[in-house]
């Protein structure tokens, strides 16, 4: 008798590494993202932050979802849905950009490639396809497909990155610079490359058909074999990118579509996206919202914190004086930082109490036992990590 | 190039009637209009040779402040005169009357209880009548004068008295059916009283929503909702809106149909700066306002990459599905209706509130009622001039018939219902078939044709609770301003709605000119 799986629908669904992943995933560390196992870690989340930090390591963006956006009217239906001027996005070369509702809350940040005369390929953290439909109302010459699952993508973060790749046949890859993409053939099919990632370091990512999937990753891992080269999971990418100071969903912002507070979600210029937001298009989803709160100024900014001592200020909320009188802000990420030795928090702050003292009240377990400890915050500028070959061309091979 | 203060797409009445307070203010108006005459639904038109008539057969909410405002008597709209009494038609010729002064036709009890009825319903009209006529308060405007819109409807409402305001919340949003179960017994009463409240929405006595205030709405113009053909018929009225707006100074351009509502942007934004015509001329001016319908004006006229992604989404979302039919039947002489010495009033076919429900039943899955309802009027009657000498027109409204009928509106299609029209018409008037000259039917889809308006709704988007006040069309739009500046609505979709009362035209032009 046939055995039907009750549950079938419920089940996670497999990468195209996963049969690479699974058997160095010693610690069975899986979590889930868009419907995808997911490692959380490998073997040693510690471990796999010095990898991207050190060496190289290999980040599954299978889960993270494609778009891809053709037709004459392609250019115009991005324009109007992101904030940023996608006319000027050259052919083979990405931006990273931000869409919002009416009402200038983000929706969700992403990157869009540009692959064609009319073609663009978005990609996002977060299921959009609902969101692209309602935008490309009235558009005619369009076409969007989700090509999220016929679509294998592999980033490859750290120093070596550039020598693993150029040990495996790809000519000319020092060359490209960042944001850049060039197209290799492998195995009789096309390999695109792009000089992008979560890292804030030298990094690239891969993306290739599905069906390929598995030599890709054996040719990286050949070639990556004297370069330091290991899986991360998603603890370390945390890590890496708060130094680097990039924001997540559901941490740093709540994606507008899915807030259920009225506006307990963000606008770019809460995140300190404003950068991302290019007044002089006459007209983007939310601009006239924008507008205002640019002239007004965002009720909070996302500042980059580093935070006296040791304790990471997971939770912390932060005040204007040391005896916690009046809160003034929160934090969203932290950690102690090995890179750059530091206590590192990214923190959203009343945007009239940033030039005064900002203290964190801190809660650390020892022994099961929690203690409170109130912190001095100093804001900082610059990221916690941007070495010089993150921007170099030609790159540096270490 | 010529250059103008204002552009007004679509001479419907609405649009007749913000030109003529615009140019009235000393702007440089033109009015464009697709169709080769004036008047839009209102419009009259030969529809057999020597016979006229309007897709509006009656007015019975036509502003007389705007009448005043625009000194229409001045340009030949006469009062009035006699209201059309409405009869509910029973085959047998056992009529029953409504008229100004009560019905007729019923027992003692329904008709004692009917002065009651309107007594009541004349309370609500009353405290809901001066909001009509202005601009809705924006949902989180705290401007004074938005809160003063607000506080005047919370005061009105309180005025009523507790018991009356319970009553008025009860009652506002009850489907036909329960108001008139509530209060009468004859079936025929139901029902006619019942067809103010539904015709022109997808709407049938037992929907709920918003049907008693769709009747509260008809009841607010000048005839207190009694239907009435004026002396110079609704002809009369659209030459007088017209003789108004030219003569202030407005000029009026037919068969020039817009293209697209042409839309500029810099750094400093996007913004309205004229039309493009058909023809390929393109005519500027400091703003453009449409009278045409939501859908039109945004999705097809302006074009949604000029505007927000929810707000295209939710004008698309907009109901615009007419489901009322137009039958015009030109007579050799004139009609006789069983039971009545003259057929002179607005009579309904629709033998009780069930007839209206089964037949709206049909078109709800997209096709044609067995038993269709009607109104009917002929208006010749009242103005002769629609018909050569001696012969008569009929005009029929008729529910419902779906604008998308399953399989489409073939010539076998037409030819069906308009027979199964015919044969209706037949059993309360004996001969008529005889007299039939021509018969011309006009689904909602050959209204959408016809007046390019979506769907062919009377309203251009549904009267309903969601679409309604400071929602109508839809936020962001519902106070005559949309997101592009210098682009204004002034049409039936917005606020407070069709039915040629002339409000969005009047609130419209008050907006621009504030």
């Amino acid at each position: 008798m046939e055995h039907t799986d009750p549950f079938a629908g419920e089940r996670l669904k497999l990468s195209p590494f996963h049969a690479r992943q699974a058997p160095m995933n010693l610690r069975d560390a899986w979590s889930s993202w868009n419907s995808y196992k997911f490692a959380d870690y490998y073997y040693d989340a510690q471990y796999e932050y010095f990898c991207i930090r050190n060496t190289c390591g290999t980040y599954d963006i299978c889960p993270m979802q494609k778009y891809e956006i053709r037709g004459a009217d392609a250019l115009a239906m991005l324009n109007r849905m992101v904030t940023r001027d996608v006319a000027k996005l050259k052919l083979d070369r990405v931006t990273y950009c931000c869409w919002c509702t009416d009402e200038g809350r983000m929706i969700d940040d992403g990157t869009i490639f540009r692959l064609g005369d009319d073609h663009y390929m978005l990609t996002c953290g977060s299921p959009c396809l609902a969101w692209l439909r309602q935008s490309a109302l009235g558009f005619t010459e369009l076409t969007v497909r989700d090509i999220s699952e016929e679509r294998a993508g592999l980033s490859l973060q750290g120093p070596t990155a550039c020598a693993v790749l150029k040990a495996m046949g790809l000519a000319a890859i020092e060359q490209l610079k960042p944001f850049g993409i060039l197209h290799f053939d492998f195995r009789g099919d096309t390999l695109m490359v792009s000089r992008t990632g979560f890292s804030g370091d030298l990094g690239y990512e891969l993306w290739i058909d599905r069906s390929l999937a598995l030599d890709l990753w054996d040719a990286l891992y050949s070639a990556g074999e004297h370069h330091g080269i290991h899986p991360y999971g998603e603890a370390a990418t945390n890590m890496a990118r708060l130094e680097a100071g990039f924001i997540m969903p559901a941490m740093e912002f709540n994606e507008a579509l899915k807030t259920v507070n009225f506006q307990l979600d963000q606008t770019p210029f809460e995140l300190n996206l404003g950068w991302l937001v290019d007044f002089r298009k006459p007209h983007f989803n939310g601009r006239s919202a924008l507008l205002r709160e640019r002239d007004k100024g965002p009720k909070y900014t996302l500042v980059k914190l580093d935070i006296e001592g040791n304790k990471p200020a997971n939770d912390a909320i932060l005040y204007a004086d040391r005896r916690c009188k009046g809160e003034i802000g929160y934090v969203t990420s932290a950690m102690w930082s090995p890179a750059a030795k530091a206590n590192i928090a990214l923190a959203m702050v009343r945007t009239k109490y940033l030039a005064g003292d900002i203290f964190a009240e801190i809660y650390y377990p020892k022994e099961l036992r929690p203690y409170r400890k109130v912190a001095r915050c100093t804001v900082r500028d610059k990221p916690f990590w941007a070495p010089a070959r993150t921007r170099q061309t030609p790159a540096p091979d270490r | 190039m010529d250059r103008y203060d204002t552009i007004i797409v679509g001479a419907g009445h609405n649009g007749l009637i913000c030109a003529a307070y615009l140019a009235r203010h000393g702007q440089r108006v033109l009015l464009v209009e697709a169709a080769d005459a004036a008047g839009g639904l209102a419009s009259t038109r030969e529809f057999h040779p020597g016979f006229h008539v309007a897709a509006a057969h009656t007015v019975y909410q036509f502003s007389p402040q705007i009448a005043k405002e625009l000194e229409l008597a001045k340009h030949g709209y006469a009062d009035s005169g006699k209201p059309l009494s409405t009869i509910g038609l029973d085959p047998e010729g056992n009529h029953v009357a409504i008229t100004a002064e009560g019905v007729s036709g019923v027992d003692a009890e329904d008709a004692d209880r009917y002065r009651r009825y309107r007594a009541e319903l004349e309370t609500f009209r009353d405290a809901l009548a001066p909001f009509w006529m202005k601009r809705m308060p924006g949902i989180g405007g705290n401007s004074a004068q938005e809160l003063l819109t607000f506080a005047q409807l919370g005061l009105r409402l309180r005025r009523l008295g507790r018991e009356d305001m319970l009553e008025f919340f009860r009652v506002a949003t009850l489907p036909m059916r329960d108001l008139l179960d509530e209060n009468f017994a004859n079936d025929r009463l139901k029902a006619a009283l019942s067809w103010d409240g539904i015709i022109g929405g997808r709407l049938a006595p037992r929907s709920p929503n918003q049907s008693v205030l769709m009747l509260l709405y008809r009841l607010c113009g000048e005839h207190g909702g009694q239907h009435v053909v004026p002396q110079a018929g609704i002809r009369g009225l659209i030459d007088a809106l017209v003789a108004a707006a030219t003569g202030a100074g407005a000029q009026l351009r037919l068969g020039a149909a817009v293209k697209q509502i042409l839309v500029e942007g810099d750094e400093s934004g996007l913004r309205a700066t004229g039309v493009e015509l058909a023809s390929g001329e393109r005519i500027a001016a400091d703003r453009v306002v449409s009278s045409a319908d939501p859908q039109r004006t945004f999705l097809e006229l302006v074009g949604t990459r000029h505007l927000e992604i929810g707000f295209s989404n939710r004008i698309r979302r907009l109901r615009c599905e007419g489901y009322v039919a137009k039958l015009h039947l030109a007579l050799a002489e004139e009609p006789r209706f069983r039971g009545l010495e003259q057929a002179d009033g607005r009579m309904i076919i629709a033998p009780d509130l069930d007839a209206i429900e089964f037949a709206f039943d049909d078109a709800k899955y997209g096709q044609c009622s067995s038993d269709p309802v009607m109104e009917i009027v002929i208006p010749s009657l009242r103005e002769p001039a629609l018909a050569p000498p001696g012969q008569h027109l009929l005009s029929a409204h008729v529910m419902y018939v779906p604008a998308r009928l399953k399989g489409g509106w073939t010539a076998d299609a037409r030819e069906a219902l308009t027979s199964r029209l015919l044969d209706e018409l037949e059993r309360y008037a004996p001969g008529l078939r005889k007299l039939v000259l021509h018969a011309e039917l006009l689904t909602p889809a050959d209204l959408e044709t016809l007046h390019g308006v979506t769907g062919g709704h009377w309203h251009h988007t549904e009267f309903a609770i969601d679409q309604l006040l400071m929602m109508r069309p839809t936020y962001e739009a519902a106070q005559y301003a949309t997101p592009i500046p210098g682009l204004f609505l002034c049409g039936a979709g917005s606020h407070p709605g069709g039915g040629l009362s002339g409000a969005p035209g009047h609130n419209a032009a008050r907006v621009i000119l504030s």
